[in-house]
């Protein structure tokens, strides 16, 4: 069937349907609710405000801020990443579970993004009500870092190629961090060990004066941690130090989201590295992904069936949709415009090296007691 | 008996509906004819939900984009033997005209296929259908997704002309009604085409 088509001013289409649209593309909200939910909290408009520095001409960080630095980052885009936590006075995080660490009402996080220049600052809060969630963009010349909206704004600093840095809407930054049980995607205790993966896609150096697990433990900011993680630095327990790098790259890329547990937990699928499991399980990447059938189809590739293919990565549905940029197809779907070319390069040669059929595939990732 | 525990496995909503009602009646095994009947007729325990959930779709005007156009007797009118059923994947459209001056964007007849600086969307199969509708998704992904803006709340961004901003500030009850008595419509099987999504604006 054919059918003519109308321009949004031609009769037919409703006043109402107009605002509709407009609305849409405005981002004004203007359909009123029968029942609002209660006053959200009202970030601070300058990252002044935050409390990140006591000296904001000399960007001095306010005493008690702790910078840190995961083993494992997540991409963005090339972005170089500066993280800071704060505690409040006389509080500890509760690592009881040490991949879902607990934190005290008061607990402030800043992570900057930098290209050319500083781009971004991103701020969550722990609140009495949840978390908090607000980013700051910063002025051209850096004097100053202000509130974006809650729309977020799509045109930031430029990456490279025309391509801008996007810095989120404030729903994207729930659909991350609330998407599993850990909120605070680099803050755990695999994350933070002492035991860096020297082989982790855009590894950093602990930088100076970054705190790790053993400084937390031993500063009694983190408390309650079980004895087979204190009593020896955690890492991902793989055959090879690519597997090692892989396991570990997909956790925190993938595994926010990908827990195998929430509303995501009908895909069977789960690629976070978790050190709270018997010593004779699988990781949950090894046992979810490796030659299980995908539930989605990439255009044009109906050779790739599982999620990651023994041998085969160009038949893994998770290379093909870490090697999109096509919003129907990439993985992660939000958060990155740019390919992760290195990140996918070990992916692919884990794939093909260490899955193969004749490798140890069924010890891969099984938990060091 | 068995058979009605499956079907709360798989399908969500629904299929709670027709666990309640066979709860009600006795661990009696269930035919599937009646265990269908059972899914179409809310139950007392949701009736009141389901009413609300219509209330709330037939007043914010799910039905002007996700029920096609036809030209009738007074112009143009919802198919409502396509009733929320989303773009009639039949439909065969040519490309959108060039944006002219002011005009940024356009709509089929069927007010079921818009082009803007967005791309092209076609709006979605809101029918309970498992295969091409809402037949297998959760309450709370349907929740997230009005609440993200996001398809079941994690996946790609709603486009426009999607109001998501406007109704994500609609309380999870309600956004759940709509959820429950979008579950007790026709299921219609329409494979809505995926969207064209324009890329993101050049750096500045």
């Amino acid at each position: 069937m054919r059918l003519p088509r109308s321009r949004v001013s031609v009769r037919g289409l409703r006043t109402a349907l107009c605002l509709t649209l407009a609305a849409a593309i405005t981002g004004v909200v203007t359909v009123a609710t029968s029942a609002p939910p209660a006053a959200p909290w009202a970030p601070p408009a300058t990252l002044q405000e935050t409390g990140l520095y006591s000296d904001w001409a000399t960007k001095t960080v306010a005493p008690g801020t702790l910078l840190f630095s995961p083993q494992y980052p997540l991409w963005s885009d090339g972005a170089t990443k500066t993280r800071w936590m704060r505690l409040p006075k006389g509080t500890f995080i509760d690592a009881r579970n040490p991949d879902v660490w607990l934190f005290p009402v008061g607990t402030r996080f800043w992570k900057e993004f930098r290209f050319s220049r500083r781009a971004e600052t991103r701020f969550i809060e722990r609140g009495p009500e949840g978390w908090r969630f607000a980013a700051y963009a910063w002025n051209a010349d850096e004097t100053a870092a202000t509130l974006v909206g809650e729309n977020g704004l799509r045109r930031s600093v430029e990456i490279r190629d025309g391509v801008s840095h996007a810095i989120p809407s404030r729903a994207d930054c729930r659909v991350c961090h609330e998407a599993g049980p850990v909120h605070i995607l680099g803050v755990t205790a695999l994350q933070l060990s002492s035991a860096r993966d020297p082989n982790a896609p855009h590894a950093e150096m602990l930088p100076e004066g970054a705190v790790d697990l053993d400084t937390l433990v031993a500063r009694r900011l983190v408390r309650g941690l079980p004895p087979a993680v204190t009593s020896t630095p955690p890492r991902i327990a793989a055959p090879t130090p690519l597997s090692r790098a892989a396991l570990g790259y997909l956790s925190a890329n993938c595994g926010g989201c990908h827990t195998g547990t929430g509303e995501l937990s009908s895909l069977s699928f789960a690629l976070n590295y978790t050190l709270n499991r018997r010593a004779d399980q699988l990781a949950p990447a090894m046992a979810t992904a490796v030659d299980k059938p995908s539930k989605f189809r990439v255009p044009g590739m109906p050779e790739a069936i599982n999620r990651l293919c023994s041998g085969h990565p160009d038949a893994s549905v998770v290379v093909q949709r870490m090697a999109s940029r096509n919003p129907l197809v990439q993985m992660p779907p939000l958060g990155t415009q740019l390919v992760d070319e290195e990140a996918l390069r070990l992916i692919k040669r884990w794939i093909a090296e260490d899955l193969t059929p004749s490798a140890s595939a069924a010890s891969a990732g099984v938990r060091q007691p | 008996m068995m058979r009605a525990r499956q079907i709360v496995a798989t399908s969500g909503l629904v299929a709670v509906v027709v666990w309640t009602a066979g709860a009600r009646v006795g661990a009696q095994e269930k035919p599937a004819a009646a265990a269908k009947a059972a899914a179409a007729k809310p139950a007392a325990s949701n009736a009141g939900q389901v009413a609300r959930g219509k209330y709330l779709v037939v007043g914010h005007g799910c039905n002007d984009c996700h029920t096609p156009y036809k030209m009738g007797d007074n112009g143009p009118e919802p198919d409502m033997t396509k009733f929320l059923s989303g773009h009639p994947a039949d439909m065969t459209l040519p490309p959108p005209p060039q944006p002219v001056g002011p005009w940024i964007a356009s709509v089929s007849a069927s007010f079921t296929a818009w082009s803007g600086p967005w791309g092209i969307s076609y709006t979605a199969n809101l029918t309970p259908d498992k295969d091409t509708g809402l037949g297998t998704w959760t309450s709370q992904q349907f929740v997230d997704t009005i609440r993200n803006g996001r398809v079941q709340g994690h996946g790609r961004q709603l486009l426009p002309p999607m109001p998501w901003p406007a109704f994500k500030n609609l309380n999870d009850a309600d956004l759940k009604a709509m959820f429950a008595y979008l579950q007790t419509i026709p299921a219609i099987k329409n494979k809505v085409p995926d969207p064209v999504i324009a890329p993101p604006p050049p750096a500045k």
